[in-house]
């Protein structure tokens, strides 16, 4: 009788609390550990609880869709813009941007190090097919990934190519088990506590930039949805406060993230 | 070797420390899976009594069905109850989709079958001794049934338990259902998945030896509770 009453009063708990609203946010996003920062700031500013589903963006837009969530903060243009398009958000906001980086085993047997672009990186991986971790779970640097490999213009197949189906952080466990290369955002990267004998090996190529991007859920689909709290996120994700505190995020003095926010379009 | 001795050191820590975070998603896993084993065992024990008791046509086939079922994969009934409660399925509009609630259903489907299997195999011995008996006082099936259950308390204390045992150490579905989410669905073995997936082995161990400790705990303190194997009972 007590544990039902307990649950009880932790459901009626829930129901009362402060406004909440979910946002679905990519692995790479709150490895970086950036969330652990934002989410107490826009507590205290706003007095919003922001729940964070930490899923890849594949399914961070199927649960934008869905309407189980109240906003997306992801990073694949593509995917992103489709899902605009088809009338589940109503508007894209570009927020901050990071950049993705080559990880593989310190001594290099790729001379990836050398390349002259993200592509020629991939081209020298495949050549001498060295084993390569793949994300393989339709997240937004797995498609950075593919699409990186489209424009080498490299086939992948074979041994050497490993999709692992998993999130950024045990993608990372799997290749530094395996000594493997990897594409992995910087700031999971820098992040990350079991680097082992894996080391940064490329990056700088325009290429890989990686833009992360703010979708509220459209009410008029699901009329659950808080937009009035997704509007309130959304100026407060975009607002000095947040540029400040996004630009100032950094790990073992290397600045994370750089905020870009602009008027919606 | 090093890792696993970080681990536990860890472990040690977070419990000396009494860490805020700690506690909360320790409870959150109590709460989740007690309730869910309570839930479980109030459908699951009167079933196995029935199973043991009432003659029926297809009594062995549910039987078998209900021994399979003690094997339904987590992630299963995860992705199925997931489906089932998200905004777009049929009970969308509960708004139950990454609620302690969801993961409580969750685990109920997951270790009734469990329950229900142990408690019958209990209750069908009991019965074969009880049997001339009850038939001889001309019980009704209501009575029968509340008999074998009281009389079958300690074994079904354990039935419950193997329930708990399946249920607190369970991640594959409370993961879809729940979210993990920081402050709202996170528990020990989410925490666990979360921090091995952040490379920090230390603290997912630190949590994984903490859930060992609970679950030992928790059935030391039921044995506690129903005295048994204790002087003079059974």
């Amino acid at each position: 009788m007590i544990r039902i009453m307990t649950v009880l009063f932790s459901l009626m708990g829930s129901m009362a609390m402060a406004d909440s609203l979910k946002l679905a946010v990519t692995t790479s996003f709150h490895n970086s550990g950036l969330s652990d920062i934002l989410l107490p700031a826009i507590k205290a500013d706003i007095d919003l609880d922001v729940q964070l589903l930490v899923v890849g963006t594949g399914q961070a837009l199927r649960l934008g869709e869905a309407g189980d969530v109240d906003a997306i903060l992801v990073h694949s243009r593509a995917a992103e813009d489709a899902f605009v398009a088809g009338g589940y958000g109503t508007h894209r906001r570009e927020v901050m941007y990071n950049d993705f980086v080559f990880i593989g085993p310190a001594a290099d047997p790729a001379t990836i190090a050398d390349a002259e672009s993200a592509a020629d990186a991939l081209a020298r991986i495949a050549m001498v097919e060295a084993v390569f971790v793949s994300r393989g779970d339709d997240s937004g640097t797995h498609k950075k990934e593919l699409s990186l490999w489209d424009g080498a213009g490299v086939s992948r197949g074979g041994d050497w190519y490993r999709p692992v189906g998993a999130g950024m952080g045990a993608a990372l466990n799997t290749a530094s088990a395996m000594d493997a290369y990897i594409l992995a955002d910087r700031a999971s990267w820098l992040n990350f506590g079991n680097k082992a004998g894996l080391d940064l090996l490329f990056a700088g190529d325009p290429a890989l930039f990686n833009q992360y991007a703010y979708i509220p859920v459209n009410p008029a689909l699901h009329d659950h949805v808080k937009s009035d709290l997704t509007q309130q996120l959304e100026d407060w994700l975009t607002s000095p406060r947040a540029a400040d505190l996004i630009d100032s995020y950094t790990i073992n003095g290397e600045t994370l993230f750089t905020f870009n926010a602009t008027n919606p379009s | 070797m090093t890792e696993i001795w970080e681990g536990l050191v860890a472990g040690f820590w977070l419990v000396v420390t009494l860490d805020a975070d700690l506690v909360e998603i320790t409870l959150r896993s109590l709460q989740v899976t007690l309730s869910a084993v309570v839930i479980a065992s109030v459908i699951a024990l009167p079933l196995g009594a029935f199973l043991a008791i009432r003659r029926f046509r297809h009594r062995r086939a549910t039987i078998a069905l209900l021994n399979a079922l003690m094997g339904l994969p987590p992630v299963v009934v995860g992705l199925i109850v997931y489906l089932l409660l998200s905004r777009s399925g049929p009970f969308g509009v509960f708004g139950l989709l990454f609620t302690p609630t969801a993961m409580i259903i969750a685990q109920v489907i997951i270790i009734t079958p469990l329950i229900a299997s142990i408690a019958h195999q209990a209750i069908r011995d009991i019965w074969a001794e009880y049997h001339d008996l009850l038939i001889s006082l001309s019980t009704t099936k209501r009575q029968r049934i509340a008999t074998l259950l009281w009389d079958g308390r300690r074994a079904l204390i354990t039935a419950s338990l193997a329930g708990f045992g399946r249920g607190i150490g369970e991640v594959g579905a409370i993961m879809i259902v729940g979210g993990n989410i920081d402050n709202a669905t996170r528990v020990l073995t989410t925490a666990i998945a979360l921090e091995t997936g952040k490379g920090d082995f230390a603290l997912a161990l630190g949590l994984g030896f903490i859930l060992i400790g609970l679950a030992i705990a928790v059935n030391f303190a039921i044995h506690a509770i129903g005295q048994t194997e204790s002087e003079g009972k059974w």
